[in-house]
């Protein structure tokens, strides 16, 4: 492919607003995981849950958006000067020229649940405040961010589970080979809800204490929310050698189970060859991996075998799901960000947690920051119904 | 570049819309439409275990794209594929916000898994083996022409086949209340960058901000009453078999022009 330049980019997690406070707790290897006491949940897990997302207002002409997952979404256009980098590409570009592509796995649904308590005791209809196209569909968050940034060119959600924010790289970049588009805003959206903690506890995938991914008492997932962006555009004379560059991005297919992954990791290995592919290049020249590494034994079970099969078994790798938690639809955005931090800063995140790591997984899996120059890293992001997506990101110079 | 493909697949199912060879003449107006309540065939390609699993969204969208691959001859395990909705599995979902309304709530492992955008894509990869890349879209109303637009890119760009799979379908009461949607509808279609022997027409899209197509009742009923209805339009040109130009439904201020180049 041709490389494209993230020309800004931003992320909005547990561990903190922007990428300046995103950066200083990857480097004190700190986690954002704290006991659940998200809304009226009391189950027995840890989350990484946004703090104060609800004190946060849109702006009164979006009031029928207000709910918790645009809420995180204008928290996060609002750091890094992001919004005003994309009115700058828009005037520099033309407004039908910039497309939204934004991951997310459920939405605003928590509205919807928060409505289904308060339906009509004697009609059962729901409460008349409750607006289903603004927060609920799985489109609001890109119809809220386009309206919200007056722009007017194509936009759609990628809603893949767990990969979605990763592959609208792939779905933004072809639109943009295809000269339909000069610029993008890519990213991932998604926020606690009752879905989700329920939902995966009733699959008794959620972590007690706080997930320890590769560790040999791995337990399973911290559930998180985040927003992260980026602004993707060809490269030009304003690119600097420290700018980031999407090298390449691989799809695949598990085929093999809706919520459990191949056994040897065969839809994620293809995943990461095809990003190999897409990027030209060879394993050995990916520095680190940020692995999905969910902290689930069977995910990274799977993972270590997939990434020793194409990387070999020396490879740094970890996973910042231990700081971060699981960010669902967004997590392939906020680990792409995460990505890009550790290109500018020659930083290969550590995973924190991690006492003990499994010796039978083969993987190179570092618990502790480690500082090196890094030229290549790859990220990888997986789902529910076997949907995979690995994306290759390097420094431009 | 050009945005363009050769329909070598279609399929259709919705109310009164029982397949494309069925179908086609209604569109067309040839025969009167007449409105009757869709009827979702058994999910042939799934096991008995994931059938009983598996709602009426997931049977919507397995019968369209098993139509379109055939009507291709087709290998379903070649193909990538574009999913597209803008409710997903309604019912299940309804079923979820009821049991998270109770005071502890407890819900089901499949209906959680099921509840994600992609189950129907999922059990598509599943069903047929396909490992190639698939990807889900949601854009509302807009959702048939996000789709339409992002598997004409994948062909134009990387110069493969691709299956697109367009469905949606009602929500229970009370969310009824809230998104109408009065009954299922389903579009699908094999695209491929080169000619077929069997190939219906070729298309080319580019983006205009002129108003959508509308067409005469009863059709423009249905149209507006489904989001995966919103085809309506092209399947009618399709039908025709006569060079047009078509406009579809896709976000305010952008819309999708089609231009249909029968290959009969």
């Amino acid at each position: 492919m041709i490389p494209l330049v993230l020309s800004k980019f931003t992320a909005t997690s547990c561990i903190g607003r922007g990428t300046a406070q995103t950066l200083a707790a990857l480097l004190a290897e700190r986690s954002g995981l704290a006991p659940c006491r998200f809304e009226t949940v009391r189950l027995d897990t840890h989350v990484g849950e946004v703090p104060d997302v609800d004190a946060q207002r849109l702006p009164p002409e979006f009031l029928r958006y207000e709910c918790r997952n645009n809420r995180l979404a204008e928290i996060g256009l609002e750091q890094d000067g992001f919004a005003e980098a994309v009115e700058e590409a828009a005037r520099r570009v033309g407004r039908a020229r910039l497309g939204v592509f934004l991951g997310t796995s459920t939405a605003g649904i928590l509205q919807t649940e928060l409505a289904y308590r308060a339906r009509d005791p004697v009609t059962g209809a729901l409460p008349e405040a409750f607006d289903y196209a603004a927060t609920h569909n799985t489109f609001s968050v890109t119809d809220y961010v386009r309206r919200r940034l007056r722009l007017d060119g194509p936009a759609v959600v990628v809603s893949c589970a767990c990969a979605s924010s990763a592959k609208v790289f792939a779905a933004a970049r072809r639109m943009i080979d295809a000269g339909l588009i000069d610029a993008a805003l890519v990213g991932g959206v998604d926020s606690l809800c009752l879905t989700t903690l329920y939902g995966f506890h009733s699959l008794q995938l959620c972590a007690i204490g706080p997930c320890r991914p590769f560790d040999v008492a791995r337990d399973g997932i911290s559930i998180g929310e985040a927003a992260a962006f980026a602004l993707l555009e060809r490269p030009s004379n304003r690119t600097a050698s420290d700018d980031v560059l999407l090298l390449g991005v691989g799809e695949s297919n598990d085929a093999y189970h809706m919520s459990a992954p191949h056994p040897e990791g065969r839809g994620a290995r293809l995943a990461m060859e095809a990003a190999l592919l897409d990027a030209g290049l060879e394993p050995d020249a990916i520095d680190y991996i940020n692995l999905h590494g969910t902290g689930t034994p069977s995910n990274d079970r799977s993972e270590s075998q997939a990434v020793t099969s194409v990387f070999g078994p020396s490879t740094p790798c970890s996973s910042t799901k231990g700081a971060t938690g699981h960010a669902l639809g967004a997590a392939g955005g906020l680990e792409a960000v995460i990505s890009a931090l550790a290109l500018q800063h020659s930083l290969m995140p550590g995973g924190v947690n991690t006492e003990h790591v499994d010796e039978t997984l083969t993987a190179h899996y570092i618990r502790h920051n480690r500082s090196a120059a890094l030229a290549r890293v790859l990220t990888n992001s997986f789902g529910f119904g076997g949907t995979n997506c690995s994306v290759i990101l390097g420094r431009a110079g | 570049m050009k945005i363009e493909a050769y329909v070598t697949g279609i399929a259709v199912l919705g109310p009164g819309l029982d397949g494309w060879p069925q179908s086609r003449a209604m569109l067309a107006a040839e025969r009167p439409y007449a409105p009757l309540p869709t009827v979702l065939p058994p999910p042939a390609l799934l096991s008995a275990t994931e059938r009983r699993r598996t709602g009426r969204v997931v049977r919507l969208a397995l019968a369209i794209a098993a139509e379109a691959v055939a009507h291709a001859g087709a290998e379903a395990a070649a193909l990538r594929s574009v999913f597209t909705s803008s409710t997903g599995d309604g019912q299940n979902c309804h079923e979820l916000c009821e049991q998270l309304a109770e005071p502890a709530p407890e819900i089901s492992p499949t209906r959680f898994a099921n509840s994600v955008h992609n189950a129907a894509a999922g059990y598509w990869s599943i069903a047929t083996g396909s490992m190639l890349p698939s990807t889900v879209l949601c854009a509302f109303d807009g959702s048939f022409c996000a789709g339409l637009l992002e598997a004409l890119v994948q062909v134009a760009v990387d110069q493969e086949p691709i299956l697109l799979v367009s469905y949606d379908a009602d929500y229970p009461p009370p969310m009824s209340a809230k998104r109408p949607v009065p009954d299922a509808f389903g579009a699908a279609f094999v695209l491929a960058p080169r000619r077929a022997p069997g190939s219906l027409a070729r298309l080319e899209v580019t983006l205009c901000n002129e108003p959508p197509e509308r067409l005469g009742e009863p059709l423009e009923t249905l149209r507006r009453s489904n989001p995966a209805a919103r085809a309506l339009p092209l399947l009618k040109h399709l039908a025709v078999g006569r060079r047009a130009r078509t406009v579809l439904e896709y976000l305010e201020g952008s819309s999708l022009a089609v231009d249909i180049e029968p290959c009969a």
